[in-house]
């Protein structure tokens, strides 16, 4: 597969001297839904505004299909933008919201009929073409602003979290139909995103954000199972996350224990995050085992009980299809492979 | 509901005495001779002022059309930059409307003079002086210099309220600068032109301040002439009150049409 868009190390800074985005260099292969993850104000938008031609990055370069394309007019570039809030044209009705980019390009009326109609048949609004956007339901207008953009034939779909404002029925429902048309019509998809649990759901590749800085650039399963640091393994669902140091290879010592893990190759006695996931945490009984603490409290979450125990100097959150008295005192336990140990960062 | 209606309850009362009841007698007055009989003669005896009612329509329509297409980019320009400069801008564009009316019109009338000091200007440079007091033009400039922020005003509120993202999203399906202003900036700032047009138009068909200080003699328009019936030489309220109901008349017509141009799911200021 090929690169459809590359970026070379990406700069955005403010006259104020803030930098948004230090050094960004990632490459979007073609057909390739891609998701950028991150909390807000972390440059995943600016990344996104950088590729659609609406912002100019203070160095770097950005490469389209080969080319270099900086300075390049949004109006020039083969992409096609679904923006935060629909951005529909409120004096124009459905059918000539989608029918726009066409009539720009000043397509015969036939072919602009044709293809129209068949991006109402894909995003499910026929019968609405006369309706006003003004009156449409949140998940409509989102409709109308994604058969606006496709209809275009972009090679490359940006997509600015486009599902924010939907609710979460909604949002599920919008989820999976995205990810159909991506496979149906074979575009790229570049996503833009806070929610973990969509980018996980969606994506081929997720590049998770902080800062200004990529983090990790990996499948989901990757992301989720190997995240490279504390960072990532907490924004990516819930973790907990303990100072810890290695006293040698395939052991790690947190709150005053030893525990045997899998990771190797730190200096002795680093200093290191160790990571442990709420559903990796085994409650045991408490004469067994080395780490003890006290429930605080239980949630009930559907498939899982959420517990919260007071440990000596840690907080855990451990999801058990169990649930425990309340100021029980319950011992913990974790399987090797199921600790992870990352480096500190700096910052 | 009830207590709305209690509240309203002033305003009705003032529209009834200060708006309606004046209308009715503007009516009675133009359909009344001085003996109190009814009559259309006062009504048939506006014909012989077409040429003045040609006139006053004439310079209007075009110091409506110097000021949209002065205020225009003006607007678009105020609604795009930071807040911050936008307050100062719109400052700067409403300072004139602090000054006395009368006042701004006398400083034309010393700047436009034959010995003014714009026709000072030209015979230093060699093509002047000018007559440019007492002409048409010079009522048009009148009208249009303190008819602009009128709108400036409307165009700008509606502009604001164009989202960015709606004009990215034209950038983004295709169109240039040009194409943006045109298939976006323009029919959805149609309120915002439909009312400017509105709010200009309709003081500057009626004005006799301007005609009279800046027009001269020959540069009469239907407010010198309604100001006549009243106060003048030519005493007659009842042709007075025909010439401003005939007035009012135009005005309606000219105002449904250009209704019709503004979308009705848009709201108008």
């Amino acid at each position: 597969m090929e690169n459809i868009v590359s970026l070379k190390n990406l700069v955005v800074e403010f006259e104020d001297g803030e930098r948004i985005l230090k050094n960004i260099s990632l490459d979007i292969k073609d057909k390739e839904f891609v998701t950028f993850l991150g909390p807000s104000g972390c440059g995943k938008t600016t990344t996104l505004r950088i590729i659609g031609g609406f912002l100019e990055p203070t160095s770097g370069d950005v490469y389209f299909d080969g080319k270099r394309i900086n300075g390049v007019p949004p109006h020039k570039r083969n992409v096609n933008t679904v923006f935060q809030r629909y951005a529909l044209f409120p004096h124009l009705n459905v059918y000539e919201n989608i029918a726009f980019g066409l009539r720009i390009k000043k397509l015969s009326d036939k072919e602009i009929v044709r293809r129209v109609g068949e991006m109402l048949e894909l995003v499910n609004l026929r019968g609405f073409e006369k309706r006003s956007v003004n009156r449409l339901s949140g998940g409509q207008q989102q409709r109308v602003a994604i058969a606006r953009a496709l209809v275009n034939h972009p090679k490359v779909l940006l997509l600015d979290e486009p599902l924010g404002a939907l609710d979460l029925k909604l949002r599920k429902e919008m989820q999976t139909e995205l990810r159909k048309i991506q496979q149906a019509l074979e575009l790229t998809f570049v996503y833009v995103t806070h929610d973990q649990e969509e980018a996980l759901t969606m994506s081929d590749t997720v590049v998770v954000m902080n800062n200004g800085i990529i983090q990790q650039i990996g499948s989901p399963i990757n992301i989720y199972n190997e995240p490279v640091n504390a960072f990532v393994a907490d924004f990516i669902g819930e973790s907990n996350i303990i100072n810890g140091c290695m006293p040698e290879d395939c052991v790690v010592e947190f709150t005053g224990k030893r525990f045997k893990c899998v990771d190797k190759g730190f200096n002795p006695n680093e200093t290191v995050d160790v990571v442990i996931r709420p559903e990796d945490v085994k409650v045991v009984p408490a004469d067994k085992a080395k780490l003890t603490g006290i429930v605080e409290s239980v949630v009930f979450k559907g498939v899982h009980y959420e517990i919260i125990v007071d440990g000596v100097d840690h907080k855990w959150i451990i999801h058990s299809t169990k649930a425990e008295p309340v100021g029980a005192m319950i011992g913990m336990d974790f399987d090797p492979f199921d600790i992870h140990i990352m480096k500190k960062t700096e910052e | 509901m009830q207590k709305l209606k209690v509240l309203s309850l002033p305003y009705l009362v003032w529209m009834f005495i200060f708006i309606l009841v004046p209308i009715i007698m503007v009516a009675f007055f133009a359909f009344t001779n001085n003996e109190g009989a009814l009559t259309m003669e006062n009504i048939s005896d506006v014909g012989q002022y077409a040429n003045i009612f040609i006139r006053s329509i004439w310079l209007a329509i075009i110091a409506t059309a110097i000021c949209l297409v002065l205020s225009y980019p003006l607007a678009y320009i105020l609604s795009r930059i930071d807040k911050h400069k936008q307050s100062t801008m719109l400052m700067i564009v409403m300072l004139p409307m602090w000054m006395n009316f009368l006042l701004r019109t006398y400083a034309w009338m010393t700047l436009l003079g034959n010995n003014g000091i714009i026709n000072n200007l030209l015979e230093l440079i060699g093509i002047g002086p000018l007559k440019l007091i007492n002409t048409s033009g010079a009522v048009v400039l009148g009208m249009v210099y303190n008819y602009l922020p009128f709108m400036i005003l409307p165009l700008y509120s509606v502009m604001e309220k164009i989202d960015k993202s709606v004009i990215e999203a034209a950038n983004d399906l295709g169109c240039n600068s040009f194409k943006v202003l045109f298939k976006v900036i323009v029919p959805l700032s149609l309120p915002g032109i439909v009312s400017g047009i509105t709010m200009v138009f309709v003081p500057a068909i009626s004005t006799f301040i301007i005609s009279r200080m800046l027009g001269g003699g020959s540069n009469l328009l239907i407010g010198d002439l309604i100001e006549m019936q009243f106060l003048g030489n030519a005493y007659n309220p009842h042709l007075g009150a025909a010439i401003s109901l005939v007035l009012m008349a135009i005005i309606l017509v000219i105002m449904t049409v250009m209704n019709q141009f503004s979308p009705d799911d848009q709201v108008l200021i």
